[in-house]
This record gives structure tokens, C-alpha cells and sequence, in this order.
């Protein structure tokens, strides 16, 4: 099976070495270079009587209701990087969801379900999950200092959170939190994030290395945008896979490189099959240079093995990678036998020092058992850089001028939370352990569901806020799904969708071995729905299986 | 092995792209700073880090969607008016999950709502929230857009030069070719259509395809506010050359004169009919920046697209979903940005009070500020009409520019490293701006826009003015220094050629003085 996954990305490789030569001729530039301004054809006119007659009467604006047949830029004359990018999280099955959630406010009846449950998303506090009240009553404060000096505050706010804030505006110049930072964050608080960083790490962390970003996201984009010259130059990634990588690769116009991880033994990471991966890609041309680890795993759950890390680390090292860890969800950890190591930590512990391996670690609020996600903080602590390399980092980063500064007082927060004696220590503990156990529970739940289902098989979620269930679909729903030229897992995927509400993402979205079928489903619903979604599932696949059953 | 990231083979566009705005004179001011001279850092219009303070109802509102855990507080009252606890109910129901989700990656549609509506007042057109998209500050679209725009190195985007350093940046890095167009200092920096078919002309001389064009209304750095005659001549030129117009609209607070309000492109554009108003398509950018919010530190903006096909936006909306959200908190000062306190609440008039007091005094800053620069000599300046900078020129001899050669620095480069060292004032060069080239000669005009400070109170302010002024007087004394350098090499030609150099004023100015 190994092997014909390996056959299976040569074949991938070479597809999107298709595309990207494909790309570089983009003989629409042309012709728009010598379009000039016509009169509408008579066919157009009537085609946008036809269309807009057939449209929705309410909704066209003036500009909607325009013609485009005129206008310079054409669904053929955009950026092609951007057509080709695909972000599968949020694509047509959440469209479709969208549709059936206005479907129910116009009629509660309308569907066999009274509401939709967003399962595709890593989006916690949508479905429910409470923020961590420290963190937010010091957010709240800084947002309004005016508050902060009078007596009535004490009465609210807790006695550490109006300190923390007072700490927080002393970092910020002017105590200006409606100003512009420095580009990589205000400096304060990026030694906040350090002291966080070591004593999760037990080695030193430097400020300078660290920029805070609007989420990982942003992050994740720079180092792309620096890495990236041409289709020529590829990235490693994990198949399955968080789409983030594969459409950022699109955008900057790279290539992406496929390792897969083996669900046999728990979406191992085998360094031996990266490695053979690397060499297909540069026995192509491919300049390989960076590879991506997600840790814990996004969508597969799996937390790696210090030896594994170890392994990794020696590889990057040995074939000149940079290594990009994700590590945005560092705290969520179900597995009691499983424990989280940055990879910074694993390679100091080899003994390997700044100048030995170039490493980014990625972390975000939106993860852990903060789930901050509307709040876009984040940061990557870069390591192993020549200064000219950061100074062009800089630069990158300040185009943007800052990330929000919420965020990054947020960014601080997660990782300096209460300690020991804080008067809030009791209530943050009790709160971010209730998260952390409750995830830990709705996991294994959804976990012996879906192993109880018919044909499906799931890895346990050993971290982070996914399950990846592999399903056996019969020949018939595979043929249903040809006929209406839809991938198995989608069309599996958009079934389960009408039938119950619940939305996941089909496997396809993230990468699978070829000729397998899997989705995500996030186990972020509240506990008290969990029983509901197992029995709605449950009741779907077996009527599913009835229809397709061969 | 060798590393895979050397500075050798990094992406060539991240290595050419310039933001001139934190380059070289920003670190080296951040240098002198360290070692402990006071530095007054010009270099951002960031008006909270001069210690404008922001304005109270929107902190309040969006304290509380922080922490909603103080709405159910029986308490609450004591700390927050009724109006801003029933803003924060209205925003937080307009979320599922309050400020902690994730946001529709377009933004939340009951503020896009809001942002329409504002926009359907201000121009008397309808606007509709499905072709809104709230972004992490006006940056975020003007990038998002251009990304979809730009394919390659033939493909041109029209510029304004001296333009904001935003879009060379942006540009360069997405492979693109900047088309400079020039401003008419003349002529109040007006934007010349003569001049800009030129540009368009020589641009597919060599191949390029003019697929956008960038007005910046009012203008950064240059403060003019584009008349309606002008802005139809642009749309008309848009029109006849098939080429999007991307308006940066993020200063239309900030305007300190009567006789030429602001005037959306849009409203334009709609006033012109069809078939213009039907095909012109047009991106407009807005900010919580600037005006008289100034939530810098916020990242909240949006942009309306105006003709842009569905299939267009479908794609722009796939790319801003990569990006997942624009961060809440923001999108909520922008709501009520679009949809500030009306007469009656409780709150209207502190709100009304506060930000007038900000317009008011940016207006007379503007007026010191034009009148101060016209009063040295060497200097002339454009009345500031909107936006944050004045701008002025300064006219320098040339010997100054063959010193500059002789120490190897680009000649506006050069000069604000000496300015730096001379006063403290840390500026950035023209050169990063762009620049209009005249008499043969790269990089001659420099020009010193000044924010003018914010001051917490009325004396502090004249403290701050009386700073500006002795700066601006000081200029002339660095500029005899420079001369006296370059006596010793060379003795002076005739010509006098200007340069161009930029300063906003700064924190520390603030900081220092309070």
C-alpha cells in the first residue's frame, strides 16, 4: 500500500508540475492587453435580461445587475494562483450548509433537522465553548482603560486581571492600544511569550525571534511568500493535511511535495518515506525547501513521539530543510500516555544550537482550550536565520504595519496564564481543565461511534480537535457519486448534510491514499449534543449502507 | 549542507519589494534611540502613540464584548452608560460565539449590513453587503485585491507618485509592475489626466497591461481632496482604457476645508450613469485607522467592489476564507464606526463632543502646520485639505547630492540620516514615496509632512507646536551643514534641485513632553 502511495504522489507531483508549466503562458494577458471597449453584443443584452430576470428579484443592486461582458477583469484574466488554490474548510459543502440554515429560518420544517452543527470547523466558542474569564476581563480592560483607576472596577474584575492590565499597558508605549507596534509585536509582551516559551521548553527564547501575527495563519503565508520563487520550489506537506499548506503553496505559485502518514499505525510519520518523497521530487527538478509538521496532527489527531521529532529534526538537518511546526494546538492533548514537545525543545535537546537548524514554530489563540479563534492572534518564534534572512521577514511584516493588538495581548495571555496564588488561578484552572477533560470525553464518544458504524474505521484523536474516520463506501454510492461528478467523500459528506445538519469535510479536502474515503469531524459540540449527533450519525450510515449496500 | 533559506535564494520578489515607511532611517533611529537620544519617530500616521486618546462609546461598547460575563452584572451600570450595554447586546447577537469565533470570512453579515448602509447614506445609492468584504485593516483588501489582480510581471498597476509605500511594497512582492503616474504639486498635488495617459502609454511601449489604477482620496502624503470634475475625468479615463479603479478612501474623515468636501468614487461613478456607472469596476478601501477613530492598533477595515463579475468575487471570497476571519473586535468598531451614537442616546454627546474636538484640532494643526513650513525659507507647502501629512518642499543646493553620492547613500536617504542625527527628527526619505524626477536628476524633492501631535490638552499642544516650529526652523540649520560638507569637496553649481522627504510626527514627542 506504501508503495502505491508513493506511486500515487510521483503521479500527483507530476500533475502539478503540469499545472504550473501551464501557468506560465497564461495566454489570456493578451488578449486583454488588446481589448478595447465595445459596444454590448445584442446576445449579451439578452443574456443578462435572461439572468437577471431568472435571478432573485429582491437582491440585485445597481452593480449587480450590471453586465460584465465589458469590465477588464475576467474570471480568466484573475491571478491564475488564485483560481487554482482550493481551501476545502470552507468550500461548497458549507455553502450548502449556509443555504439549509436560511432554508430553516424561513420554515423550521423545512429539513429532517431544526438546526445545523458546524463539525467542520475548529471554531469552539461558535458552538458554545466558554472563554476563559481572566483572559477576557484583562482584554476587557485594556480595551477600555478609562475604567481601570475607579473603585466600582475592583467590585467586577478580579483583582489579578485589573494588575495584569496595568502590566500589559505599562509594556505598550503611551499605553496606547489603539496604536500601530512595532511590526513584530510590542516588545513586552513578545518577552511575556518567551518566559512562556521556556518554561514550557527549558531553553531560552528571544524576543527578537518572535512575530505576532493575526492568527497562525498570516504566519504560515510569510514563510511561504519568502520560500517560494517558482513552481520549481517545493514544500513538503503531510497527506492528510491541514488545506491552509496546500492552498498558501497555490497562491505563491510552489509546489507541494506529499509525505503521507500511515493510518495503519496511527498517521504515523515515517522519515524513511519522506525521504523518498524528497528524492522523487528533486529527481524531478524540484528544489525542495522546507517541510511541514503538524503537531498535534490537523486532521489526523496524532501527537509524535520525541523520537520521531528527533528523527525529523536530524532529517531537515542532514537535507538542508526548513523545518515549519505547526504547533497550534500544543495543548490539546487527550492521550494520558501522550505528551506534547516543541520541536524547539526537541532539537536543543540534541544538542543542536541556533545556528544548526532553521526552525519556525507556529502557535495561535484560536486553539488549546482558549479557542480565541475570532480574536486572530498568533505568533511564530523563528530560529536558525542568518539576519539578513529576518531582516527581510521584517520587512514582510511591516508592509502589514502590525498584527491586532488584542490579539497580541491575547498571545501573551495563553501563554502566561494565572499562576499559583493569582486570585483567578482556582477559576482558570477549574476552567481550562472542565475544556480540556470535556474534549477529551466528546472525543472517545465520537470515537466508539463512528468505530461502531459499518465500514468505518477511526484513529483515537490523541490531540488537537479532529477526528479522520476512514469510511469503506460500497461500489454503488461510489458509482452514485461518479454520476453526479462528485468525489465519494463529498457526496457521503453533502447525504449526511441534508439528512442530519451536521457538517463535515470530506476527506478529499485534506488529502487521502487514493481509492480511500475519510472526513473530518471536529468534536467541538457541546457534551449535551454529543449523544444526539452519535444517534443522528448513526442513523444516516445505516440508512446509507441500506442504499448502497452491494 | 547548506541552509535552505540564504538571503541567495530567497524569493527575489520579497528581496525587491521596499516599505519605505520602516526602512533604514526607522532603524536607525531605533539605534540612536537605544542609546538613549530622544527621537522623535515621524514615520506612521499612528495618532493613539501621540497620545490622541480614543474615543470613549466604542471602547466601552467593545470592553464589553470582551467580557459579555459583565452584561448579566448587576453592577454593570455603575461602570457603563445604558447605550453602549445595549451596542454590546445589538453586536454580540449579531455573532454566534461573540468575540471568540470565527466571523463568515467576508465578516459578520449584520455588520457588512451596517457598513451598506452607511455607505447608501453617504452617497445616496444603494450598497449591497454581499459585495463587502471586512478585512484586518484597509492593508489586508488593498493586498487581497491586487493578489487577484496581478499575474505576472506584465501586468501593470497606475500608482500615484508620491504615493503611500503600501502599494509599491505590495506590488513588487506579488510580482507586478508598478506604473507611476504624477501628482502636480502645481497644481495642489491634482492628478493630471494628460500625464497619466503618458504613463499608460509608455507602460505597453514596453509591454505591460495597465489592468488597475490606484487614486489615493484624500491623499497620503499629499492631503489633497480630488474635486468631482477630476474624479469623472478618472472614471472616464478607467472606462476608456479598461482598467479597475482601486480607491484608498481611508482618510474621508479627515478633511479641514469647506470648499472641497470629500466625494466618494463611487457616488461619482453612479452619478456618471450608464453605461460608465454599469462598467467601471472599482474597489474602494475604508479604514478604522484614520479619521478621527484612529484605531491603528485595531486592524479593522473593508472594501466595497462596485461591476466586479460574481465569478470574481466567488474567488476573492475563496482567498479571504484562506485567511479564515477578519479579527471580531474590529468588525465591531467598524459597525459602529458606520453607525455611531445618534442625537438623543446618552452617549451622543461625549461621542459628538470628543470627535469634533479631534476634527477641529486636526484642522488647526493643519492651518499652523501649512503656515509654519510656508514661513521658512527654502520651504513651500500645499495647504493641508485632508488626511494627516502636510507636506511641503524643501529646495536643497546640489552639492548636497554630490555629498550624498560620495558617502554612497541615495541623496533624500542621505539627508534624513543627517536630519536624524541633527535634531532627532526620525523621517523617511522621499525616494520611498516616489518622486517626481525633474531637471535629470533621481530623487529631488523633499518633503516633511508633519501629523502635528495630539496633545491631551491645550498647553501641551502649544508645548508640541512650538516643538514642530523649532524643528521646521531647524530645518535650514541642516541644511547648512550639509552645504558646509559638501563646500569642503566641491564649490556649488548654480542649479537648485529639490528633494523629497516625509515626516509625520511621533510618540516619544508625546512621551517626552507629558
Amino acid at each position: 500500500m506504501r508503495k502505491f502511495a508513493a506511486e500515487k504522489s510521483k503521479n500527483l507531483l507530476a500533475h502539478r508540475k503540469i499545472c504550473a508549466v501551464s501557468l506560465q503562458h497564461p495566454t489570456a494577458s493578451v488578449f486583454s492587453s488588446q481589448s478595447h471597449h465595445n459596444p454590448l453584443p445584442q446576445s449579451s443584452i439578452l443574456l443578462r435580461f435572461l439572468s437577471s430576470a431568472a435571478s432573485n428579484p429582491s437582491a440585485p443592486s445597481e452593480s449587480m445587475a450590471s453586465d460584465y461582458s465589458s469590465t477588464p477583469i475576467k474570471i480568466d484574466s484573475i491571478n491564475p494562483k488564485v483560481l487554482e488554490c482550493e481551501y476545502a474548510v470552507r468550500g461548497e459543502i458549507v455553502n450548502l450548509a449556509q443555504k439549509l440554515q436560511e432554508d430553516l429560518k424561513v420554515n423550521p420544517d423545512s429539513h429532517p433537522f431544526d438546526e445545523i452543527i458546524y463539525c467542520n470547523i475548529g471554531n469552539p466558542q461558535s458552538l458554545g465553548q466558554q472563554p476563559i474569564t481572566f483572559f477576557r476581563e484583562v482584554l476587557a480592560l485594556c480595551d477600555h482603560p478609562a475604567i481601570l483607576d475607579k473603585g466600582e472596577t475592583q467590585g467586577i474584575f478580579s483583582a489579578d486581571s485589573i494588575e495584569r492590565a496595568f502590566q500589559i499597558l505599562d509594556q505598550i508605549p503611551g499605553r496606547a492600544t489603539g496604536a500601530y507596534s512595532h511590526s513584530q509585536g510590542i516588545k513586552g509582551l513578545r518577552d511575556t511569550i518567551c518566559s512562556g516559551i521556556e518554561a514550557r521548553d527549558g531553553f531560552p527564547a528571544d524576543p527578537n525571534d518572535i512575530f505576532l501575527t493575526d492568527g497562525a495563519s498570516p504566519a504560515v503565508h510569510m514563510m511561504m511568500q519568502l520560500l517560494i520563487r517558482s513552481e520549481n520550489d517545493g514544500i513538503l506537506c503531510p497527506i492528510p493535511q491541514y488545506p491552509l499548506y496546500s492552498a498558501s503553496i497555490a497562491l505563491h505559485g510552489g509546489s507541494l511535495v506529499p509525505y503521507y502518514l500511515d493510518e495503519a499505525t496511527g498517521w504515523g510519520l515515517e522519515v524513511s518515506d519522506v525521504k523518498k518523497q524528497l528524492e522523487t521530487a528533486r529527481s524531478k527538478g524540484i528544489d525542495v525547501r522546507a517541510l511541514v509538521v503538524i503537531n498535534p496532527g490537523n486532521p489526523t489527531g496524532q501527537v509524535l513521539a520525541e523520537s520521531n521529532q528527533q528523527q525529523i529534526v536530524d532529517f531537515c538537518k542532514n537535507e538542508g530543510l526548513v523545518l515549519l511546526a505547526d504547533e497550534v494546538y500544543q495543548e490539546n492533548i487527550y492521550a494520558p500516555d501522550k505528551q506534547f514537545h516543541s520541536f524547539k525543545k526537541v532539537a536543543r535537546s540534541m544538542g543542536y544550537g541556533e545556528k544548526d537548524i532553521s526552525l519556525v514554530s507556529f502557535q495561535s489563540v484560536s486553539k488549546g482550550y482558549y479557542g480565541e479563534c475570532g480574536k486572530r492572534g498568533g505568533y511564530m518564534e523563528v530560529t536558525g536565520f542568518a539576519p539578513e534572512i529576518r531582516e527581510q521577514m521584517y520587512k514582510l511584516a511591516s508592509v502589514n504595519l502590525c498584527s491586532n493588538i488584542s490579539g497580541q495581548i491575547l498571545a501573551s495571555l495563553v501563554m502566561s496564564p494565572p499562576k499559583v496564588g493569582d486570585e483567578s488561578y482556582e477559576s482558570y484552572t477549574a476552567e481550562r481543565d472542565g475544556i480540556l477533560s470535556s474534549l477529551a470525553r466528546r472525543a472517545k464518544t465520537l470515537e466508539d461511534a463512528l468505530n461502531s458504524l459499518e465500514g468505518v474505521t477511526c484513529n483515537r484523536a490523541e490531540g488537537a480537535m479532529y477526528l479522520f474516520p476512514r469510511i469503506s463506501l460500497p461500489n454503488k454510492a461510489i458509482e452514485a457519486a461518479k454520476f453526479v461528478k462528485t468525489a465519494p467523500d463529498a457526496f457521503y459528506a453533502r447525504r449526511l448534510l441534508n439528512a442530519t445538519g451536521v457538517v463535515v469535510v470530506p476527506g478529499s479536502g485534506f488529502g487521502q491514499v487514493p481509492g480511500t474515503w475519510h472526513f473530518r469531524c471536529t468534536i467541538l459540540p457541546q457534551e449535551d449534543r454529543i449523544s444526539a449527533i452519535v444517534s443522528r450519525l448513526t442513523d444516516f450510515h445505516k440508512a446509507f449502507m441500506d442504499e448502497y449496500r452491494d | 549542507m547548506s541552509k535552505s533559506l540564504d538571503y541567495e535564494n530567497l524569493n527575489e520578489n520579497v528581496k525587491k519589494c521596499q516599505y519605505a515607511v520602516r526602512g533604514e532611517l526607522y532603524l536607525r533611529a531605533s539605534e540612536l534611540q537605544k542609546e538613549g537620544k530622544k527621537i522623535i519617530f515621524t514615520n506612521v500616521g499612528n495618532p493613539h502613540a501621540l497620545g490622541q486618546k480614543p474615543l470613549t462609546f466604542p471602547r466601552q461598547v467593545v470592553a464589553l464584548c470582551q467580557a459579555p460575563f459583565l452584561l448579566d452584572d448587576p453592577n454593570v451600570g455603575l461602570l457603563f452608560p445604558a447605550d453602549a450595554i445595549t451596542k454590546a447586546k445589538h453586536y454580540l447577537s449579531l455573532t454566534s460565539g461573540g468575540l471568540g469565533a470565527y466571523s463568515d470570512s467576508r465578516g459578520l453579515p449584520g455588520v457588512r449590513k451596517e457598513v451598506a448602509e452607511f455607505i447608501e447614506r453617504r452617497d445616496g445609492y444603494p450598497s449591497d453587503p454581499e459585495l463587502i468584504f471586512l478585512t484586518d485593516g484597509a492593508s489586508k483588501g488593498v493586498m487581497q485585491i491586487l493578489q487577484s489582480i496581478i499575474r505576472g510581471a506584465h501586468d501593470g498597476i497606475l500608482v500615484p507618485v508620491p504615493q503611500y509605500p503600501l502599494y509599491s511594497a505590495t506590488i513588487s512582492l506579488l510580482g507586478g509592475s508598478l506604473v507611476p503616474y504624477y501628482l502636480e504639486e502645481t497644481a495642489n498635488w491634482g492628478l493630471d489626466i494628460g500625464s497619466l495617459r503618458q504613463s499608460v502609454a509608455q507602460a505597453r511601449s514596453q509591454g505591460i497591461t495597465v489592468r488597475a489604477m490606484v487614486i489615493i482620496n484624500p491623499g497620503n502624503p499629499t492631503g489633497q481632496c480630488l474635486s468631482e470634475a477630476n474624479l469623472k475625468e478618472i472614471l472616464n479615463f478607467c472606462y476608456q482604457n479598461n482598467v479597475v479603479l482601486l480607491g484608498d478612501e481611508v482618510y474621508q474623515q479627515n478633511i479641514y476645508q469647506d470648499e472641497r468636501p470629500f466625494i466618494s468614487s463611487r457616488k461619482v461613478l453612479m452619478d456618471m450613469g450608464p453605461p460608465i456607472s454599469k462598467a467601471v469596476e472599482l474597489v474602494s478601501f475604508h479604514t478604522v485607522s484614520k479619521g478621527y477613530w484612529g484605531e491603528c492598533g485595531q486592524r479593522g477595515g473593508y472594501f466595497e467592489m462596485t461591476n466586479i463579475s460574481p465569478k470574481t468575487v466567488e474567488e476573492i471570497y475563496k482567498v479571504a476564507s484562506i485567511s479564515l476571519s477578519p479579527n471580531v473586535p474590529a468588525q465591531i468598531f467598524m459597525g459602529l464606526m458606520m453607525n455611531p451614537p445618534k442625537p438623543g442616546d446618552i452617549s451622543y454627546d461625549q461621542f459628538n463632543r470628543e470627535s469634533k474636538g479631534i476634527l477641529e484640532s486636526l484642522r488647526k494643526r493643519a492651518h499652523i502646520m501649512t503656515d509654519g513650513f510656508n514661513s521658512c525659507r527654502n520651504v513651500v507647502c500645499n495647504f493641508t485639505e485632508g488626511a494627516m501629512y502636510s507636506f511641503p518642499q524643501i529646495r536643497l543646493p546640489p552639492k548636497a547630492i554630490e555629498a550624498a553620492k560620495s558617502a554612497g547613500k541615495v541623496p533624500d536617504v542621505f539627508y534624513c540620516l543627517k536630519l536624524l542625527e541633527a535634531t532627532g527628527i526620525s523621517t523617511v526619505p522621499g525616494s520611498g514615496f516616489g518622486q517626481k524626477e525633474g531637471y535629470g536628476f533621481p530623487s529631488a524633492n523633499h518633503h516633511l509632512a508633519c501629523g502635528g501631535g495630539h496633545a491631551r490638552d491645550h498647553g501641551q499642544f502649544q508645548e508640541i507646536q512650538r516643538q514642530i516650529h523649532g524643528a521646521v526652523r531647524g530645518l535650514p540649520r541642516v541644511l547648512e551643514n550639509v552645504r558646509g560638507e559638501v563646500v569642503k569637496q566641491k564649490k556649488a553649481s548654480a542649479a537648485v534641485y529639490c528633494w523629497d522627504f516625509y515626516v509625520t510626527c511621533c510618540k516619544n514627542f508625546i512621551t517626552n513632553y507629558c
